[in-house]
Parts: structure tokens; sequence; C-alpha cells
């Protein structure tokens, strides 16, 4: 019995194919189980009143990350008000108005092509693009430029769901405004958008998702900043880059903080993403 | 016989009420979408502007010579930008293999007990910012990686062979390899859940067919699905690649920061994103800063293509 039969081969590849499979999904998943694991085991640790009510600290001494937070929070919501103004909108152009001729068919298809390279764009580089525009002509890193990079890397996420959204509604959604005397900018504000909320705040949330860990375009505009500041035009701390700094140096207790603001950091994004989950799913239900 | 009223325009219709205000709105809009385009339009116009200084002083040595030297003002990028295209390409070529498996599994194989749970955490862990890998893995992962790689496969070459010279460099836990392998676990994750979006759009009944004659599981996979999604999904591993060429903080924390060119795997490099990353903010002068720029520029010229082939691949854009 030198050669196995065809059968026999066919059968034994296929046991290979399984277990190759089998062994990449135990694989993957023992890993990324393992980074959460001891995110949270060195995460957890760190947590304590400090880190909610301190400033991030010097060497050897007591500090939370209160600032980083606050900055955190500031420079993403800022970023969020502008990123759904300007997304919903340019996602209303691109759905509903994308048809009106030629010319604005062709204008669309544009901008839709280059909102997706944006979309995917280093963020590294949108930092880039705004230390020149924001940083360097007044000579000085601001919350400002941090949040306007934030803005940029999430206006392409709120336009790309809000077209999506608005193209999924019904033609007759359209046709009852006008047949009620609605003017099309009225019929737009008061039934599509608020048929499509739901998608909108959807859209709206995965973006706050992927901005709230945005570390690269931060580090070269709103930079840092040791202390509490409220005021957009100084340098503003922020989560991220108080993780790379941190992260990066030789100290025990640096080290420590930086566990917990990247722990704090996944926590939020998770949480987001969930809730997202539900959401959608609450939708498809009713 | 009352005839009718011989001008229709008795019956005009009234404009409705603010209607004005349509065109306005209109432009709005426009403007909206235009913002985004000029942002675009910025970036690529920021980036020649500022990197020309340093391309056009250093002309073709700016992509041959890996002569980093802040001090005497000397800049060639050939170390970052080719570390950025090995680190890219090696993660990739680790991920891909494992994703797929995972895609696999989960829609062929999986108990469906597990499948939701495991879908969800995939798709849940293609969300978690860089920066926690990076964490990841220069305080979890490259001790493990000097102590139980690194270390042996140095100590165990013998001098002169090839294995010596592949697996040059300081055992530290840091490098090319392990920065590679690090990007490969956070693009995993992205690449493992769209394929498996693409292998849910095989119909089933074709699915069933290849199962009806006889074919075994790994046949239906090779013979049928892959060739059903082949084009999207070639388009999908090119937007992972995308995604591994552009990133920053994974690998700035564990690649070594060296920009002399890698002589082996183990060596310190560095990439386009972490040379940015490390050195942007306190750039010593303004060639330098204008170096580091043109990086960016080459960074997004290869990310551009990139993303045009796997655009391009995908076809018309499939939105969702």
């Amino acid at each position: 019995m030198a050669l196995l039969d065809r059968r026999s081969r066919r059968k034994a590849a296929n046991v290979a194919f399984v277990a190759f499979c089998t062994g990449a999904a135990v694989l993957a998943i023992l890993t990324l189980f393992a980074i959460l694991f001891s995110l949270v085991v060195k995460g957890v640790s760190g947590i304590n009143l400090d880190i909610f009510t301190m400033s991030t600290p010097a060497p050897d001494s007591r500090g939370g990350l209160a600032n980083a937070i606050v900055g955190s929070v500031m420079l993403c919501t800022v970023a969020m008000v502008g990123a759904v103004t300007v997304g919903v909108l340019a996602g209303t152009f691109l759905a509903e108005y994308a048809g009106l001729n030629r010319w604005t068919s062709a204008y669309a298809s544009v901008v839709r092509f280059l909102n997706d390279v944006l979309l995917s764009a280093p963020s590294i580089l949108i930092g880039l693009f705004v230390y020149y525009i924001a940083v360097k002509p007044v000579h000085g890193f601001n919350g400002w430029a941090g949040a306007l990079a934030l803005g940029l890397i999430a206006a392409p996420v709120v336009t790309r769901t809000t077209e999506d959204v608005l193209k999924l509604q019904a033609k007759q959604l359209r046709e009852s405004g006008v047949a009620l005397g609605a003017p099309m900018w009225v019929t737009i504000r008061k039934i599509l958008w608020r048929a499509s909320q739901g998608g909108i705040i959807t859209g709206a949330l995965l973006a706050f998702a992927r901005i709230s860990g945005e570390t690269a375009p931060l580090l070269f505009t709103s930079l840092g900043n040791q202390f509490m500041n409220l005021d957009m035009t100084k340098p503003i701390s922020n989560l991220p880059a108080v993780i790379f700094q941190f992260g990066l140096s030789a100290y025990d207790d640096w080290q420590r903080l930086a566990w917990v603001g990247a722990l704090l950091i996944a926590a939020t994004v998770l949480s987001i993403n969930i809730i997202v989950r539900v959401l959608s799913q609450e939708q498809k239900r009713s | 016989m009352t005839a009718l009223p011989a001008k229709t325009g008795l019956v005009t219709r009234t404009r409705p009420k603010g209607a004005a205000l349509d065109p306005v709105f209109m432009i709005t809009c426009g403007f909206a979408a235009t913002l985004l385009l000029s942002a675009l339009a910025g970036i690529v116009g920021s980036l020649l502007i500022g990197g020309w200084p340093a391309l056009s002083h250093f002309k073709l040595a700016f992509f041959t010579s890996s002569d980093w030297d802040p001090v005497q003002d000397i800049y060639g990028g050939a170390g970052p930008i080719v570390g950025t295209l090995i680190t890219a390409v090696l993660s990739l070529a680790l991920a891909l293999p494992v994703a797929f498996g995972v895609a696999v599994f989960l829609v062929e194989f999986c108990p469906p007990l597990l499948r939701r749970p495991i879908g969800i955490a995939v798709e849940l862990l293609a969300g978690v910012p860089s920066i926690v890998y990076g964490m990841w893995g220069l305080f979890i992962f490259a001790p493990l990686f000097r102590d139980f790689v690194e270390m042996p496969l140095i100590t165990s070459a013998a001098p002169g062979s090839l294995q010596e010279k592949i697996f040059s460099g300081i055992p530290n836990g840091s490098g090319i390899l392990a920065a590679s392998i690090i990007l490969a676990v956070m693009i995993l994750p992205y690449i493992a859940a769209t394929l498996r979006e693409l292998f849910l759009t095989v119909p089933a009944k074709v699915r069933e067919s290849a199962y009806g004659v006889g074919c075994t599981t790994m046949e239906v996979i090779w013979s049928v699905t892959l060739p059903y999604v082949r084009r999207s999904a070639i388009g999908a591993v090119m937007l992972g690649l995308g995604r591994a060429l552009g990133e920053t903080m994974a690998v700035t924390f564990i690649i070594g920061n060296s920009h002399a060119f890698p002589k082996g795997l183990f060596d310190g490099g560095s990439t386009i994103a972490s040379t940015i990353a490390n050195e942007f903010a306190e750039a010593s002068s303004d060639m330098h800063t204008s170096a580091l720029i043109a990086l960016g520029f080459v960074l997004f010229v290869i990310t551009f293509a990139v993303l045009a082939i796997a655009r391009a691949l995908l076809g018309a854009p499939k939105h969702g």
C-alpha cells in the first residue's frame, strides 16, 4: 500500500486544513485575550481616586491623570461637534443633491473617492497638515489644532455613514415631503434626517471611538501639558500622548499610569462599540 | 355651458413657504463636501511644499542614502522607507494566513454556540486603539520574545551561516521582526472580520451544491468560496496593508528607532511614521523638519497607491 487512494488523500488534506484553521482561530483568540488580560491586570491595580482628581505627576511623586482625561474629553467633544456638522451636511450633499445634474454627480463622485482616501489616510499625515495650518502660523502648539486634527479624522466616517443611511431611506419619504408642500430642505431636515437619526448617531459614535484613542496627530498639534488646562489656545494634555510619553519612560510609577490610561481608553472604545451594537440591533427589531 | 376658465393661470401653485432657502441649504451642503475635498488637497499640498526643500536639496540621495544625521544636517530617508515597506509586508505575511484561518473557522466549522461571541470579539478588537497594542508589545511581548525567540535563535546560529545573517541584531526584544509581529496582531482582527463578512456573502446554495457533489470543506473553500470573493478579498487585504503602512504608535513603541539600514530581522529599524512621531516636535533645524515632511509625502504616495489599487479591485465603491 504505497499510495493512499484518492479518497483518503482528500480526507487527510481536509483534516490538515481543518486543523490549521482551528489552530489559527485558537492562536488568534488566545493572543487577543492575552492583550486584554494584561491590560486589565496591569491597569486595574493602578486605579485609585488620585487618577481622577490629580494631574500628571513628576517622576516619583503622587499624581493622576485628571488633566489628561479632561483634555481628551475637551478635544474629542470639540472635534465631534465640528465633524458631525461637516459630515452630516457633506453626506446629505452626496446622497440627496448628487443626482441633480451631470456636474453635481461628477463632483459628488470625486468627493466620495477623496473622502475614502481621507478615511484611510495615515493619521500622522493629517497631524502634519494641521501643524502647517494651525500650529506654525500662531507659533505654538494649541488645543484647537488638536481638535481640528481629530475632527479631520472623524468627519469622513460621519460623511460616509450619513450618505449610506440616507440612501437607504425609501423614496416615498421624499415624495411625502413634496406632497405636503414642503421645500426640499425642510423635507431633508424634518423627515429624512429624523428617519435616519439612529444610523447617523451610530456613525458618530464609531467616529468618536476612533478618535478617542488616536495618538499620532496629537503629538505635534496639541502636544501635551503637565498641568490642568482648559484654555484651548494653549497646549492641552490628552490621554494618548500621556500614555506615549509615560509608557516609554524609565520610571515605574509613570509606566503604571500609562497602563491605567491605556485601560481607560480601551474600556471607552469597547463600551462605545458595544453600545453601537445594541443600538443597531434595536433598530433592526423595530 | 360654462366654459372652463381659459386662463389656467387662475389656479397658480404658490411656491412653498421657505423655498427660497433651498439653494442656500444646498450650497451649505456642497460647501461641507468641498471642505473635505480641500482638506485632502491641503494635506497633499502642505506635504509637498513642506518637503520640497529637502527633496530638492538631497535629490535622489534622499531615497538611496540611509545617512540620517541631524547634527550635520544630512538626511537620507532610505532607512525609514525600507523599514516601512518591510514591516508592512512582513506583518501582512504573518497576519494573512491566521486571519484566513479564523475567517474560515468562523464561517465553516465553528460550533454555533461560539460563533456569535467569537465573531463579536474579533470585530471589537479591530477597534482597539493602536497605542494599546504598542503598550502590550513593549511591556509584555518584548521580554518574552527576547527570552524565547531571539536568544535561542542567535546563540544557536553557526558563525557565517545563513541563520546568523538573517537573525543578526541585539537581542533586546525590539526590532524589525518584533514590530512586524505586533503590527500583524493589530491588523489581524481587521482582516479576519472583513474576510468573514465576504465569506458570508457567498450564497448558501452555491456552497451547499459543492458539498452535495461530495467536496470536502477544504475543496469548498478553495474552489467555491475563494473564487467567488477573490477580487474583494484582495481589496480587503490591500486595505489591511494600507493600515499597516501608516500605523504609527504600535510600531514606535517596539521597532527600536534606529535610522540605519536594518541588517537582520532582530536589528532595530524605523518606519516613516515612527520617525515623524519621534522627531517632528523636536526637529533641530528647518532642513530636519523638511526632511521629515518629505518622508510624510513618500508615505502618502505609497498608501495612496495601495488604496487606489484596493478600491479598483473592490470595484464600484461598496458601502457598508
